[in-house]
């Protein structure tokens, strides 16, 4: 293999080699790490953040930067919430990814609009709709103590959460959209070079307005396993979860400058920060450590995307 | 050894991607002297002016700068050595005051805290040089010409002793070049040495001691200007012998109403005026020299920028309410000039690059149906011998030739009606020209209109059954390609030229 085809392979596959590795250190440490019921556990346990990454990887492939799904995701858990006291559970559980489409246009139409960075936006966008939430749950917990509300968070089927069904189901779902449909075709051009995908009669504002609408659904969704779970609804839920996300998403190689990346990687992503969190736990290193060591191996992966973007 | 030598040039070659822009160039610059540096369009003028300005490194030869052998050369380093180079495109920060400009990386501190005597500091520079402009004025709200005096007294800040100017009047008024010219001279007569690199002949014959001409990267000779004329420089640009590169034969276009007709055009992007007609299995060609607008009369017509007035119709209708998509579905499709800003998306394969504008074709219910895309993928690739041959090739990894029949080909996939090619030829081997050159005769043998924008003259007559010359985004004659030469062509459009600067100042 040359240098770099190998530089290809350790911008695609790195993070699947840094989970193997981390696997097996964990696995010789602690007789505890290995057992089904542990991983599936740390999988169930990060359900909403890999549903919010497989749609950031549309949005970040497309060139863009969606900075508030966090918020998205605390509008989506205080309107179910209430809604499922107010109205009906059900009902609640599917307003959740639909305020978040709905969210996630507003996003798109203020970019493309505006002709702002993506960034910038969201910046802004983020505040708006975290401070609509506080306003809705009058800074209040919003408890929903209901079976018909805890069953998507708390359920299982065939041995599996149904959350971790959801989110195979949604990763599999934008997979196919990405590598087999026009739209992917579309979202990759647009990233990849947006004039002459313009000359391509592709209206690119659109693809971008429907990025943005896709990682407003998955935060919506992702709030309404995460709400279920812990039967309640709060304004500050999923603070800092659209930076994990971006992390993710970086951590699976996807490019920061858009055209190139893979949905599958990110949902790997998302797995290997939880590794990292889980070996603290059951190692009981100092958390202490914790962020240091997760900003070093996203440093890391930074750097191999980059070098390989280099040529 | 050379005393009294600015710059002297040994051998220099240049070359981008594989394909020479220069080769073996050997001249003296001297110094004190305004330095004319002509030649057609892509001759490698412009490349040479960077050279010296060490913008572009040379890959054979070396430079000796007032007799001192220099290794590496660079902009910094050129600087340093007295040589400045004054962009076409104005390299000024907009939003700070003329005297900031001047002594932008110069300014005096302490400790990273600025004395703010800039403007202080430019008034001694300007009452020494004789260049006037409001230090304290915002670079943003100055015309261009005022600009240029930015860059010159910048160089002049530097200590320059040397100032290439790259095409600097390509966006002056008449007014505007007599100023420039005149600091020209000042420069000189205070010994400075002033590289005037320019495709307006009048300019050079006006203001120049000397000039070199060069022509396809090579050089052709230096003479004083004195003794050169407009007719004497066309030719040491042409050449009396050219290489001759065959062309296809032409094949008798079908007669009948035109495919493709243009009537009146008009936009904010520089067209004026553009009045055309293609028929079926004609090749038209577009000529006109670099910034005359040819481009933007292609973009009016496919959609790519609205247009203000006039009308374009496709088979005797009217297409107005013109979009890139809606011309795409309609047949009428164009192959822009830049593969790598406009053409390709680098990032993904070839069959993926082919099939982009034709999605809807290759898919049902949204899904892409792969095994078609690769089929006429293929079939692309073997019509136009790409190498590598590969449906999923890496295209950012092919030669430029091999890029450019990908783009070829991304537009041919759906067999269009009319086909606009922007530069086709343009930075691709000799293999890959002649292949891309009978694909051009082939697509209108089978039928289509084609309208071919090329900076080589040469290239236009030996395709095209009838030419349009564009001077300032309009068509301002029609001529026949094969009762015409380069030469002839060349001065008719400096007859224009010059037509309408006169017409301009009156």
């Amino acid at each position: 293999m040359s240098w770099h085809g190998f530089g290809r392979f350790l911008q695609s596959y790195a993070v699947l080699i840094m989970i193997v590795l981390l696997m097996a250190a964990l696995s010789l440490m602690s007789d505890s790490f290995l057992t089904f019921r542990n991983l599936l556990n740390i999988l169930n346990q990060n359900t909403p953040l890999a549903i919010m990454a497989a749609a950031m990887t549309l949005v970040i492939i497309a060139g863009g930067f969606d900075l508030s799904v966090g918020s998205i995701f605390a509008m989506g858990a205080v309107c179910s919430a209430w809604l499922a006291l107010h109205v009906d559970p059900y009902f609640g559980l599917l307003m959740a990814p639909v305020i978040g489409l709905v969210l996630g246009t507003i996003n798109g139409f203020a970019i493309t609009l505006l002709n702002v960075h993506s960034f910038l936006a969201t910046i802004a966008t983020s505040l708006i709709f975290k401070g609509i939430a506080i306003v809705i749950s009058d800074g209040r917990l919003i408890p929903v103590r209901m079976d018909e509300f805890t069953w998507l968070g708390r359920g299982k089927i065939g041995g599996a959460f149904i959350a971790v069904w959801v989110m195979v189901i949604f990763a599999v779902i934008l997979s196919f959209v990405l590598t087999r449909t026009t739209f992917g075709r579309r979202v990759l051009s647009v990233g990849g070079n947006e004039e002459a995908a313009i000359l391509s009669g592709i209206r690119t504002n659109r693809i971008k307005i429907a990025t943005f609408a896709i990682a407003g659904l998955a935060a919506g969704l992702a709030s309404a396993i995460a709400v279920s779970r812990i039967s309640m609804g709060q304004a500050s839920a999923g603070t800092g979860m659209e930076l994990q996300a971006i992390a993710a998403v970086i951590l699976g190689g996807t490019s920061i400058y858009g055209g190139v990346g893979a949905v599958w990687r990110s949902v790997a992503g998302v797995f290997l920060l939880a590794l990292i969190n889980n070996g603290f736990n059951i190692l009981n290193a100092d958390p202490f450590y914790r962020d240091l060591t997760t900003g070093l191996i996203i440093l890391a992966a930074i750097g191999i995307s980059a070098s390989g973007r280099r040529r | 050894m050379e005393d009294g030598v600015a710059i002297h040039a040994e051998g220099i070659g240049v070359s981008f991607g594989g394909v020479p822009v220069l080769s073996d160039v050997t001249l003296d610059i001297l110094p004190g002297e305004i330095h004319g540096l002509i030649g057609e369009n892509g001759a490698g003028k412009s490349t040479l002016g960077k050279v010296f300005g060490g913008y572009y490194h040379a890959s054979t030869g070396s430079l000796r700068v007032f007799g001192r052998e220099v290794p590496k050369w660079d902009p910094p380093t050129a600087l340093a050595n007295g040589v400045a180079m004054m962009h076409q495109e104005l390299q000024l920060v907009p939003a700070l005051t003329v005297a900031q400009n001047v002594y932008l990386g110069l300014e005096h501190q302490n400790w990273g805290v600025l004395h703010r005597n800039e403007a202080g500091r430019l008034a001694a520079l300007m009452r020494s040089s004789g260049f006037e402009l409001d230090p304290n004025a915002v670079v943003a709200d100055l015309s261009i010409a005022d600009q240029q005096k930015i860059e010159i007294l910048r160089a002049l800040a530097r200590n320059a002793k040397v100032i290439v100017m790259d095409e600097p009047t390509s966006s002056l008024s008449k007014d505007e070049v007599d100023q420039l010219h005149s600091s020209m001279r000042s420069l000189r007569d205070e010994g400075r040495t002033v590289i005037y690199v320019s495709h307006f002949l009048e300019d050079i014959l006006a203001v120049t001691d000397r000039v070199t001409a060069l022509r396809d990267g090579k050089f052709v000779k230096t003479a004083d200007t004195a003794g050169e004329s407009r007719s004497s420089l066309v030719s040491a640009m042409l050449g009396g012998g050219k290489t001759e590169t065959p062309y296809p034969d032409k094949v008798r276009p079908v007669p009948g109403n035109p495919v493709l007709s243009v009537e009146g055009l008009r936009t904010s992007t520089g067209v004026n005026d553009a009045n055309l007609t293609a028929g079926r299995g004609e090749i038209v060609g577009l000529i006109g020299l670099v910034g005359s607008g040819r481009s933007e009369i292609a973009r009016a017509i496919i959609g790519a920028d609205p247009a203000v007035s006039g009308e374009v119709r496709l088979n005797g209708a009217r297409y107005s309410d013109r979009t890139l998509a809606k011309s795409a579905r309609s047949g009428l499709v164009m192959v822009p000039e830049d593969r790598r800003r406009q053409g390709l998306v680098m990032t993904m394969a070839v069959r993926a690059n082919m099939t982009l504008p034709h999605l809807k074709r290759f898919s049902t219910a949204g899904t892409v149906k792969a095994a078609e895309e690769k089929s006429r993928t293929r079939e692309l690739i073997d019509h136009f011998r790409i190498r590598p041959a590969s449906v999923d090739g890496d295209v950012a990894k092919y030669s430029g030739g091999n890029q450019q029949k990908v783009l070829f080909g991304k537009w041919l996939v759906e067999n269009p009606a009319v086909v606009i090619l922007d530069e086709p030829s343009r930075g691709v081997d000799v293999g890959a020209r002649e292949r891309i050159h009978e694909a051009i005769a082939e697509l209108a043998a089978e039928g289509a209109a084609i309208l071919l924008i090329s900076s080589e003259i040469d290239e236009v007559l030996g395709l095209a059954h009838r030419c349009y010359l564009v001077d300032r985004g309009r068509t301002v004659e029609e001529i026949s390609p094969d009762d015409n030469t380069e030469a002839s062509v060349l001065s008719a459009l400096f007859m224009h030229q010059a037509t309408k600067t006169e017409m301009a100042s009156s």
